[in-house]
This record gives structure tokens, C-alpha cells and sequence, in this order.
């Protein structure tokens, strides 16, 4: 770890990069790095980054690192080394193909899980670094193009998907026509002021995953819950300018999604099982608009889950009956603490239940989070080479009897569901709300 | 801009509705909406042929339900001048009915229903075959376009704009994006300036210039009042609003880590904060006030720059100035709990829920819905009515602020009620 040049990877093929790289000058470098630095960072970041004594015990923490060989350019501190500490040390006097490195690393070989955090001897918050890092690359227009595709749509849209106002509409009522042949009377409430609970959900719900809508809507109906969704854009809690580093339009998204909640006077916001959009309105986006938190509650789908079953809101016809095991998400179980929750519901859902190794807070990241999977095709070899350490773990699991892997978050099944194909582990993948709806009773059947 | 002059304001309560009954003559009914005057109530039901269509009921009188039933019926709202619409669906084509009367334009789609002050002017948003217009009293624009969204009426209910996508933009196209692919369309015309993005278009009073938020880059936002920016760019900008009596246009700003308030030839307020949105003029224009954070989490209200004391820790939102500018209220919610705050000080009350407060048009008195434990109320100038509601909808009150309308559900009974609040 001497050399301070960063990798190069003649590999890169990704026009949002390589086109936003060639409309740098360094001059431009060094005034946007000197803003971001000065305007928008202070002691916490002078003191990860003097504090670090460069031992290396972040290394085993990391995914990547464990993946690759133990390389040390894929540990997190030698991914601070290549980036922040460099443009650190040249005060901002680095070359646009530094920053095209930078964005690489900054972007899609760290999926901000924040994992080696926890082995820090200090416990350094690295992927905070690596988000200036992104805040950096954003602010001088160098961001993979299928994640800026998606930041530009939250910016025209209000969601990921570029999916428009009418078609929103026009799903949720597809999707209660089609309940009501399960049962006749099922409403997807819109815009129903004073409900206690509004439901959100992420873009590719409605684009690509349109009965868990419908499933949403069962299980709610069945828990007897007074609930709503919006008509209007606010419906989607996702925000994938978290991760590129638009912090501005993170804050317009996130004002978006509570004052539609508020507008309709709901005493708090279901979320769907998403772990990034968690992270999005219950720390990053609400505290940047000045809450210190949430300014209506935000119960995560596994909380609300956890409810049904503690509260006794529904009833299970049986438990689901093949042997299942349980992916800790990292944005809400080392950033909220839901672990013993999700195994509380797995438990009471599930006849057999195998612990994948490390679980809970130990748990690996997998590999699509932080943005990583939405960097698209151009990374996505790169992303399951980096995450051999996940298919152990699951072929493990699966040694053990496991059949089914329940992931309770969208990211981390587009990454599991890759990772499962990629390594034949011949799994099956499943969200909680799957399961529940598989075996809850359905009150008008 | 409902005309309660000639309400009916006798002092007592009256059984409008037994729902009870509703309930037994239809398979499906969705939540019962009153007319603003409280005399009738009206919800959307399923008929006997399993169609969806729209029943009402005054006092005394049988239940009535629309004489056509749809595939679907949504958005059920009465005007401020009493009539009843909502967006109604046949063989998937989509329109608006008024009074059973539907339009005679259908759509692919139709959404964002918005109606004028008075009621006389009704305009949605329209998708057919994939374009994209706004539509007012069946009249939609000549111009379509491939994206619209953010639609919004003028005043006198003439014009609307909306933003719209000026040529397509396909998915992945990220430097064609940066070039600038929106702009507002007014009655169907386009601004000649694009951006890369607009949001929140807004007439001014006399519906002669629209103004929007928009970012020119990654870095620069500003306000855009008919397609020019402001000379100056900011950090970030929220929604503009137009002065009630001449053409000029605030917004907040943000400038080194702090929000204020601007206008084109800079602030508007010397006093900076840590967030700052949702300014409102007083009707005359005189006064501004806006949802401030004077300090990272703590919120309250500042009218023309000076922050009220009392702030709130988790959330504040709903300002209402009175008809005379010289008082303001909102709700607020603090340690977990809704209150009421008027001239900077909050009400004694704490509920799981208040809604927007409503003056008298005097000004001399306040009143807000609240809920507690699913139990609905009015608190009035700080002191909660002695009777309660399953279903409430929001109070008003008479022309010279003695009494109050409420209009709410008991027992499965709708009731019109007249307070005096001597």
C-alpha cells in the first residue's frame, strides 16, 4: 500500500464516465473538489482520515477484498487511499483520469454497507468517505450512466423508473381489479385523507414488480389496516440521488414523498421491503432537509410485518414448509437493528429456519447495495466477481438444508438473484411479504 | 371562495344521512364526502350490476345514485359551489362527469382534477395515445406532448399550464439531458427557454405570467418567470410564489448552507435559516410568512423575517395567514404529538392528528379539526367543542364568525350542525 496512484481498468465501458471525464479540465477538478471540501465538509472527515493508522483490520470486513483475493486496492482503507486521501494531499490538484478512477471505485467497488465500519478499531465511517468521494464525482458531472439515468428520472418524476403520473394511477387500479377476484371488495385507497397509514413503495414496484403491489394490498386488507396511497408524485420512497451524490435533488425527493404523506394527514409511512430507500427517509434524506428524524414515523415492511404477527392482526392458514434462510439487508439491520424483528417474523411464518453465516450485523453485503447493481451492465461481471464471499455464504446455507433465501429488500434481491445465477447456487429468492401472502388467511376467499 | 352567505345558519344539528342504510343497499361503498354548505352527502358506490356510479342524499330526502355507472369512478369531490364531479371510467376511456353529466371528450387517461375558487372551471391532465395535454371543461390543449406533469389552473380558470418534455427523451440519454429537455407549456405553448429541469409552475393573480423553479445544471438553480431565469443562480430553490397584487415573485433560496427568502433583485428577508419553504402573502400582499427551521431541528414560523419563539422539534406544517394578514396559524407536532399554534403561541391540546386552521373572516377567531383515539373534534380559538365524531369534515364559519358549520358522521349518521360560539 505505497503506491498512491490509483488502479487503472482498462475494462471501463461506461459512457457516463468516460464522456463526463472528457469535459474536465483541472482546473475545473481542483475549484469543484476545493468547494465540496470546504462548503461541505468539516471535522468529521479531516478526523476519518487523519484518524486512520492504516492497520488494515477494515480489510476482512469487506466483501470485495475477501472476494478478490485479499487485494488491498478492494479494502476500504486502500479504497480511501486511492481516492480521498489523494485528492486530500494534492488539495484537489488531480487529473481527470484520477477522477474517472476515483468515480470507479467511488461508485461501484463499494456498496456503502458500512460493514468494515464495525471492525474498525476507531470505527471509522469509510463509506461516508467515499460518498464525498461521489458527492465529488457528482458535482463535476462523472457518474456511471445507467445510476445517473435513474437520478435524472427522480428529477423529472419524482421516481427511479421514469414511470409517468398516469401510469402510476392506472397500475394500483390494474392491480386492486385484480384482487378483487380474490376479494371483491379490496380497495387500493387513494388519496384517502386521515388514513392512519400510507403505504409507499419504490419505482420498480409498479415497472417490473407489480403484484407485490397487489400482495401490499392483501395483506392490508386482511390486517383490517385504514390505509392509502398517493395519487399524486411522493409515492416513491427510493432515492438513488443518495448515492450518486445529489444531495439536492435528494432533499427535493424526500420533501416530495413526506408532504405527500402529510398532505393527506396519515399518522405514518408503511414502506415497502426496501433497504436503501430506508436509509434514504429515516437518515439521509430527512436529517438533510433539517429533521433529526423522520417527521411522521417510518415503519420498514419488516416492522410492520413484525406487528401483524405480534398484534395478532392476521391469521396463517400454516407455515410455509420448505426449509428457508434469512439475508440480513444492510440499511436496516446495521442501520436500524431490525435483526431479531426479521427472525421474529421468519420464525412465525416459516417451519424451518437456517441461520446463514456471519448473520445479523455481521451479515454480507450483497454486492447490489449503495448503488452498485444500478450502475448497470457495464459493472455487473465486476460486481459478482466481487462477491464470491456471498455465494459461499449461501451455498453454505444451503449445505445446511436451506431451499429458499428471504431477502426483505428490492437491492438485495437483484443482487442475491444475480449471485444465485452467476454461481448456480439454484436457490430460490423470495421477499417476507411472498410468505405471507402465500400462507396468510385471506378473509373473503 | 365558497359563498356562505346564504347558507342556512339556525343553531342545531341535523340527521342528513343514515349511512347505516347505504351500507345495506350497496355491495361497496368508499368513504362519504359533504358538500361544502353540509346540506348533502355523497360517496362512491356499487350498483346492483356491479358498476361503480355515485349516490348522494340530502335531508329528507330518499338516497339518489347517478343514473350512469361506470367501470370506475375516482376522485369523487364537490366544489366550492356545490357540484359534484369525478373522474369516470368506460371500456378504459377516461373523462369527467359533473352532476351525472359527463364530458363529451374521453381519454386514455385522466388525472390531477383541479377546480377554481368558485367551483365554475374544472382541468386534468389528459394521456391519449401516449400524448400528453391539459384539459379544461372538455376543452383540451391543441399542442400534445410526450411528458407532462405538475399541472396547475389559473385563477379565473382560463389557463393552465404544466410542465412538458420538449422532445422526447429516451432512457439512458444523460447528456442529451443535461442539454435541457423541459420547459412549461402554457394553454398548450411551450416557453422558447428548456431546462434541464422545471418544477411547480404558477400563475400569477391575473394569469398573465407563470413562473417555475428549474435547474440549468447540476449546480444552479433558479426561478424562471415567463421562460427567463433570474439573473442569479442558487444552491437549491423551492416552489415561487406571485405577490396577490402585483407581478413579482418570491421563492426560498439557498446561499452558503442557508435558506432565505429572494426575488429576482436579491433577498427579500435579511434573516437566513437552516430550511425555509412554503411562504404565503397575506391577501393584501403586505405580509409574508413561511415554515421556518431557525436552528438544524428545530422548527416555527417567521412573518416578515423574524421567527416566532416557540419552536417544535419534530414538524410544522400548514400555515394559514388570516384574511387580514395580521395573524397566523399552523399545526405543529412536538414530542410526538399534533398541536395547534396561533400568533406564536401554541394551543394547551395535544392530538394524534390536527388539520389546518380556519379563520374567521373577521379574524377574530380560529378553529381546527383534530383527532384523538379515532374521535373527531373542533378546537376553537384554543378550547375544544363539547362533542365529538367518527368522520369530520373541516369547520366554517359564518359570514360574521359567531357560529360554525361542522358537517360529521355519528353512529353511522351524517349530521349538518350549526354552533353558536357566543
Amino acid at each position: 500500500m505505497t503506491d498512491s496512484t490509483p488502479v487503472p481498468d482498462n475494462e471501463i465501458d461506461d459512457q457516463g464516465i468516460i464522456q463526463g471525464v472528457e469535459q474536465l479540465s483541472p482546473e475545473k477538478i481542483e475549484r469543484i473538489i476545493n468547494e465540496v471540501l470546504s462548503e461541505e465538509t468539516g471535522a468529521k472527515l479531516k478526523v476519518y482520515v487523519d484518524t486512520c493508522v492504516h492497520c488494515g483490520l477494515c480489510s476482512e470486513g469487506c466483501h470485495y477484498y475477501v472476494s478478490r483475493d485479499k487485494d488491498p486496492k478492494f479494502s476500504p482503507a486502500g479504497k480511501v487511499k486511492q481516492t480521498m486521501w489523494e485528492i486530500m494531499r494534492k488539495k484537489g490538484k488531480v487529473s481527470p483520469e484520477f477522477i474517472k478512477q476515483a468515480a470507479v471505485i467511488a461508485y461501484t467497488q463499494c456498496n456503502l454497507c458500512k460493514r468494515c465500519a464495525m471492525y474498525c478499531p476507531f470505527g471509522i465511517d469509510i463509506a461516508y468517505v467515499l460518498s464525498v468521494v461521489r458527492r465529488i464525482c457528482h458535482r463535476l458531472g462523472v457518474v456511471p450512466l445507467y445510476i445517473q439515468d435513474t437520478a435524472h428520472s427522480h428529477s423529472v418524476t419524482g421516481n427511479q423508473m421514469w414511470v409517468k403520473d398516469d401510469e402510476w394511477v392506472d397500475t394500483l387500479m390494474w392491480q386492486e381489479e385484480e384482487a378483487r377476484d380474490e376479494a371483491p371488495n379490496l380497495r387500493i385507497p387513494l388519496d384517502v385523507e386521515g388514513a392512519d397509514t400510507f403505504y409507499s413503495v419504490i419505482g420498480p414496484e409498479p415497472k417490473f414488480r407489480a403484484q407485490l403491489i397487489y400482495q401490499a394490498a392483501m395483506i392490508m386488507n386482511a390486517a383490517g389496516e385504514d390505509w392509502t396511497m398517493p395519487s399524486m408524485p411522493g409515492w416513491d420512497n427510493s432515492d438513488m440521488c443518495m448515492f450518486t451524490g445529489d444531495y439536492e435533488m435528494m432533499e427535493r425527493l424526500k420533501k416530495m414523498h413526506f408532504e405527500a404523506a402529510t398532505k393527506l394527514k396519515a399518522k405514518r409511512i408503511v414502506m415497502g421491503e426496501c433497504g436503501h430507500a430506508f436509509r434514504s427517509v429515516y437518515d439521509m434524506g430527512n436529517r438533510a432537509l433539517g429533521w433529526k428524524m423522520p417527521p411522521i414515523p417510518i415503519v420498514h415492511a419488516l416492522e410492520y410485518y413484525h406487528e401483524l404477527f405480534s398484534q395478532d392482526k392476521i391469521k396463517i392458514k400454516h407455515k410455509f414448509d420448505r426449509p428457508v434462510t434469512l439475508h440480513d439487508p444492510c440499511n436496516i439491520v446495521r442501520g436500524r437493528g431490525l435483526h431479531e424483528m426479521a427472525r421474529s417474523v421468519v420464525n412465525s411464518t416459516c417451519k424451518t429456519f437456517i441461520e446463514m453465516t456471519p448473520n445479523r450485523e455481521h451479515n454480507y453485503c450483497c454486492g447490489a447495495g449503495g448503488g452498485v447493481i444500478n450502475c448497470g451492465p457495464p459493472f455487473k461481471n465486476a460486481r459478482l466477481d466481487s462477491n464470491k464471499i456471498k455465494a459461499e455464504q449461501l451455498f453454505a446455507a444451503k449445505a445446511k438444508g436451506a431451499e429458499v433465501v428471504i431477502a426483505p429488500c428490492h437491492n438485495c434481491h437483484g443482487g442475491l438473484e444475480d449471485i444465485i445465477h452467476h454461481y448456480g447456487v439454484d436457490m430460490e429468492l423470495k421477499f417476507l411479504g411472498d410468505i405471507i401472502y402465500e400462507i396468510m388467511e385471506k378473509p373473503e376467499e | 371562495m365558497t359563498d356562505t352567505d346564504n347558507w342556512d345558519w339556525e343553531t342545531g344539528r341535523k340527521p342528513v344521512a343514515d349511512l347505516s342504510l347505504w351500507q345495506e343497499s350497496y355491495s361497496y361503498q368508499e368513504e362519504p364526502f359533504a358538500s361544502p354548505d353540509g346540506e348533502t352527502v355523497a360517496s362512491v358506490v356499487r350498483n346492483e350490476d356491479e358498476e361503480f356510479t355515485v349516490a348522494t342524499q340530502a335531508a329528507g330526502k330518499e338516497i339518489q345514485t347517478w343514473e350512469n355507472a361506470y367501470d370506475k369512478v375516482w376522485n369523487l369531490k364537490y366544489g366550492p359551489d356545490g357540484r359534484l364531479s369525478a373522474l369516470i371510467s368506460d371500456m378504459a376511456e377516461w373523462t369527467v362527469s359533473t352532476d351525472d353529466t359527463p364530458w363529451e371528450n374521453t381519454y386514455d387517461f385522466v388525472w390531477d382534477m383541479t377546480l377554481t375558487a368558485p367551483g365554475d372551471h374544472i382541468a386534468v391532465s389528459a394521456q391519449k395515445e401516449l400524448q400528453y395535454s391539459a384539459v379544461i371543461d372538455d376543452i383540451p390543449w391543441e399542442t400534445q406532448f410526450t411528458r407532462l406533469t405538475g399541472m396547475t389552473l389559473s385563477q379565473d380558470g382560463k389557463h393552465t399550464a404544466a410542465v412538458i418534455e420538449t422532445e422526447l427523451l429516451l432512457e439512458a440519454e444523460i447528456f442529451k439531458f443535461r442539454k435541457g429537455c423541459y420547459s412549461v407549456a402554457i394553454d398548450g405553448t411551450p416557453w422558447k427557454q428548456t431546462f434541464m429541469n422545471v418544477w411547480e409552475p404558477c400563475f400569477s393573480r391575473d394569469s398573465s405570467h407563470v413562473a417555475a423553479s428549474v435547474r440549468t445544471n447540476y449546480r444552479d438553480y433558479t426561478i424562471a418567470v415567463n421562460g427567463k431565469a433570474w439573473d442569479r443562480n442558487y444552491g437549491s430553490v423551492w416552489a415561487p410564489v406571485f405577490s396577490p397584487t402585483d407581478d413579482s415573485v418570491i421563492a426560498p433560496v439557498k446561499e452558503n448552507g442557508r435558506w432565505t427568502l429572494a426575488t429576482d433583485g436579491g433577498k427579500v428577508w435579511d434573516t437566513s435559516f437552516s430550511q425555509l419553504w412554503h411562504p404565503t402573502y397575506s391577501l393584501d400582499g403586505n405580509r409574508i410568512a413561511a415554515i421556518v427551521a431557525p436552528t438544524f431541528g428545530l422548527w416555527t414560523v417567521a412573518v416578515d423575517g423574524i421567527a416566532w419563539e416557540a419552536t417544535f422539534n419534530e414538524f410544522l406544517t400548514d400555515l394559514v395567514l388570516s384574511p387580514d394578514g395580521q395573524r397566523a396559524g399552523c399545526i405543529f407536532k412536538h414530542d410526538g404529538m399534533w398541536g395547534v399554534a396561533v400568533d406564536g403561541k401554541p394551543w394547551q391540546g395535544r392530538f394524534d392528528m390536527a388539520w389546518k386552521p380556519v379563520f374567521s373572516r373577521d379574524g377574530n377567531h380560529v378553529a381546527a379539526k383534530v383527532e384523538t383515539n379515532g374521535s373527531y373534534t373542533v378546537v376553537v380559538d384554543g378550547v375544544p367543542l363539547d362533542r365529538s365524531f367518527s368522520r369530520l369534515e373541516m369547520p366554517v364559519f359564518s359570514p360574521d364568525g359567531s357560529r360554525l358549520l361542522l358537517r360529521g358522521v355519528e353512529k353511522d349518521v351524517y349530521y349538518r350542525e350549526i354552533v353558536d360560539l357566543g
